[in-house]
C-alpha cells in the first residue's frame, strides 16, 4: 500500500512547450456536443518489456479519455502511419485521412536506475503543430498511475482544466443478504483498478465515507449493533481508525471542510438532528443549526463561507444554505418531491443533490443561488453524488429493486458528466455504494 | 459392500440434514439436537424474556411513509409494552428505529432516530422511566423484509423493542 503513496511520479520537463495561438481545444463548459476524434497508437518501447508496458499504458490512457465522454478514440486498426519515435514529426496527412483531430504519440524508456520514463507528445493534426509535451519518471510497477497522469495532461492540454484521472475512490463494498448486509470500506483507482479493502466489516457497517480534500484521510459513519452510530476518522496510510469524540446521541453524515481541518456533520440528541462542526485539532464542537426539524447532510462551499444542508423545516426535505456561523438562512430548492444529500462542487459553481419525486430518484445539480436546476440521472434509486476534483463529473450509486423472489436489489457505482448524456457503470469487485472521490493525487 | 453402506449412511444423513434446514428451525432453535418429541406439556415463553414481550405485548410498532407519528395501533402496542415493563421493573430495553428504502441513507438515519424517540416518549408518558430505555437508529440498513414492495416497506418502517437486560 505504502508504495502507492510514496509519490513516484515527477514531471521532468515540458519537452518543448509551444504556446500556439490557434490550437485545438474542447470547451467543456458548453455541455459537450460531439466527442473529439483522437488517435493514440501504442506507446513505443525499445524491447519486449517496454513495448508491453507501452501497450498497457496506452490502453489505460484510451479508457480514461473515452470514458470522459469528451473524446472518441479512433480504432487503432484504422491508423495508416506507424509512428517511428516520440521525437519524430508525424505525417499529418495520414492522420487527417482517418479524421483524427489530435494525435498522441509516446514512448517508454528504461532508465539506468531501473525506473522508466514515459514521454508523450500531443499533436494538433489540422495545424500540424505540437500542442503539448510531457514526460514522467516512475517505477515500472507504477505504470497505471503514469498512464493516468498522461490522461490528465491530455485533458488539461485540450480543455484548459485540470483532469481527474489520477485519483482514487473510496466506497462501501457490500456482501451478504440485505437484512444482514456486510459493509466494508474499500479503495480503488478511479477506473476501478486496484481495489483494496480498508476495514473488515466485522464489528460495524461502514456508511457514507468521504475523502479529505487535503490529506490521505477519510471520515465515515460506523453503524454498530445496539448503540448509536458514530463518526470515525480513518488514516489511509497508517490504517489507524479513531472515533471522532464520544457522544450520547448518534453522529452521522460527516464531511470535511475544504481545508481539511474540520468535519461538518449531523448529531442527533433525543431524536432531533442538527448540524455541527468539529475542529479536528482542538476537537471543539460548534453548533450550526438549532431547529426542531431534521437537519442533515451538511456540505461546505469551497471558499468556506457557507454550508448547504437538507432540512424538513419547511415540511418536506429541501436544501438550504447558511453562512459558516449559522446565520443568513436561504432555501434554494422549491421543486416538488424531496431534495437531499447536497454536495458543493469543488469549483463552487454548483451543488449536486439527490431528488425524490413520484417514486423515482434523481441525481441533479443546481446553482448555489437556487437557479438552473438540472436533473442528470433517474432510476428506482440513485443516491449520494460525489464530485470529481475538477467539478465536471459526478459519481453516485444506483440500487435496483429487490424482486418478490428476493433476487435483484443490487447496488453499483455509476458516473455521469454534467451533460447527463455520458452515464457509465464503474466496475467494482462486488456490490458497491456511497462512493467518495479523492482529490488529484500529488 | 461396507463401503457402500458407509456411503449410503452419509447420503441418508445428508438427506436428513437438508430436510432439517428446509424446515427452517434448526438455525435458531436453542433446543436443536435435543429430542424434542420427549418433552411433555406445553412450552411457553420464559416470563420477562424477549419472547414473552413479543408474544404478550408485541415488540414492533409501524409507521406511515416518511412519518414518525404513532398510529393508534402503535400506541396500543406501546401501552401493552408499558404494562409489561411495569411487571418487570428490572428490564431495560433498546428501541431501534428503522426505515424503508425509499429515502436517502442519511435522512433515514435521522428519521429512524425520530421513530425510536417517538416510541420512547410515549412509553415515558405512560410511566416508564426514560433511564430504562436507550434508542438507536438503523436508518434503512436493517430491513426485516428485503423486497421492494409496499408490503415490505410498511414492515420495514418500525420501532423495534429489544430487552437489553432483565434483573434477576
Amino acid at each position: 500500500m505504502n508504495r502507492i503513496f510514496a509519490i513516484l511520479l515527477t514531471i521532468i520537463a515540458a519537452l518543448c512547450a509551444n504556446a500556439a495561438s490557434a490550437r485545438v481545444t474542447i470547451d467543456i463548459t458548453q455541455g459537450n456536443v460531439d466527442p473529439m476524434p483522437i488517435a493514440a497508437p501504442d506507446f513505443l518501447g525499445v524491447d519486449d518489456s517496454t513495448t508491453s508496458l507501452g501497450r498497457d499504458i496506452t490502453s489505460v490512457l484510451m479508457n480514461d479519455l473515452e470514458r470522459s465522454g469528451l473524446f472518441q478514440v479512433i480504432d487503432q486498426r484504422a491508423y495508416i502511419e506507424k509512428p517511428e519515435g516520440v521525437n519524430v514529426r508525424p505525417r499529418f496527412a495520414d492522420w487527417r485521412i482517418i479524421n483524427a483531430q489530435v494525435l498522441i504519440v509516446g514512448d517508454v524508456v528504461e532508465l539506468p536506475d531501473g525506473r522508466m520514463q514515459v514521454s508523450t507528445r500531443i499533436w494538433d493534426v489540422y495545424s500540424d503543430e505540437q500542442v503539448g509535451a510531457v514526460a514522467f519518471k516512475t517505477p515500472a510497477d507504477n505504470w497505471r498511475r503514469a498512464a493516468h497522469k498522461v490522461a490528465d495532461f491530455v485533458y488539461k492540454t485540450l480543455t484548459g482544466e485540470a483532469g481527474y484521472f489520477d485519483t482514487r475512490v473510496v466506497f462501501v463494498h457490500e456482501t451478504g443478504p440485505k437484512e444482514k448486509r456486510v459493509k466494508r470500506l474499500m479503495i480503488m483507482d478511479q477506473d476501478g483498478a486496484n481495489p483494496v479493502p480498508l476495514t473488515d466489516g466485522l464489528n460495524y457497517q461502514v456508511l457514507t465515507p468521504r475523502f479529505s480534500p487535503t490529506q490521505q484521510q477519510i471520515t465515515y459513519m460506523a453503524l454498530f449493533d445496539n448503540r448509536p452510530g458514530q463518526v470515525f476518522l480513518f488514516n489511509i496510510e497508517t490504517g489507524e481508525q479513531e472515533q471522532l469524540g464520544t457522544f450520547r446521541g448518534m453522529t452521522f453524515a460527516p464531511r470535511f471542510s475544504p481545508d481539511g481541518r474540520q468535519v461538518i456533520m449531523s448529531m442527533e440528541r433525543n431524536g432531533n438532528s442538527d448540524v455541527f462542526k468539529m475542529d479536528l485539532a482542538t476537537r471543539r464542537l460548534t453548533r450550526l443549526t438549532d431547529h426542531p426539524a431534521i437537519d442533515v447532510s451538511p456540505t461546505m462551499s469551497p471558499d468556506g463561507r457557507r454550508f448547504a444542508f437538507a432540512s424538513d423545516r419547511g415540511g418536506s426535505q429541501q436544501i438550504y444554505t447558511m453562512t459558516a456561523d449559522g446565520s443568513d438562512q436561504r432555501r434554494i430548492t422549491f421543486g416538488e418531491g424531496r431534495y437531499q444529500t447536497p454536495v458543493w462542487s469543488p469549483r463552487g459553481d454548483l451543488i449536486a443533490f439527490t431528488r425524490q419525486y413520484k417514486g423515482r430518484f434523481y441525481i441533479g445539480v443546481i446553482r448555489p443561488d437556487g437557479t438552473g436546476e438540472r436533473l442528470l440521472t433517474e432510476s428506482y434509486l440513485d443516491e449520494g453524488p460525489t464530485w470529481s476534483p475538477n467539478g465536471r463529473v459526478l459519481m453516485y450509486y444506483r440500487q435496483t429493486p429487490t424482486r418478490r423472489d428476493g433476487t435483484g436489489g443490487n447496488s453499483a457505482l455509476w458516473s455521469v458528466d454534467l451533460t447527463g448524456r455520458n452515464q457509465r457503470r464503474v466496475r467494482t469487485p462486488a456490490d458497491a455504494s456511497d462512493p467518495a472521490w479523492s482529490p488529484l493525487l500529488p | 459392500m461396507t463401503n457402500f453402506i458407509k456411503i449410503a449412511g452419509v447420503f441418508v444423513s445428508l438427506v436428513l440434514l437438508s430436510a432439517c434446514t428446509t424446515g427452517g428451525n434448526v438455525g435458531v432453535d436453542p433446543n436443536a439436537g435435543i429430542d424434542t418429541t420427549q418433552t411433555a406439556g406445553p412450552v411457553g415463553a420464559i416470563p420477562g424474556s424477549q419472547q414473552d414481550l413479543e408474544e404478550n405485548a408485541g415488540h414492533r410498532v409501524f409507521f406511515a411513509y416518511n412519518q414518525y407519528t404513532l398510529t393508534p395501533q402503535a400506541q396500543s402496542t406501546l401501552a401493552r409494552q408499558a404494562a409489561w415493563l411495569q411487571e418487570y421493573p428490572e428490564a431495560r430495553i433498546l428501541l431501534s428505529g428503522n426505515c424503508d428504502e425509499r429515502g436517502t441513507r442519511e435522512y433515514n438515519l435521522a428519521l429512524g432516530a425520530r421513530r425510536a424517540e417517538a416510541a420512547r416518549s410515549y412509553l415515558a408518558s405512560l410511566g416508564v422511566d426514560r433511564a430504562r430505555i436507550t434508542t438507536v437508529s438503523y436508518g434503512k440498513e436493517r430491513p426485516i423484509d428485503p423486497r421492494s414492495t409496499e408490503e415490505a416497506w410498511s414492515l420495514n418502517r418500525n420501532s423495534t423493542t429489544t430487552i437489553k437486560s432483565v434483573g434477576s
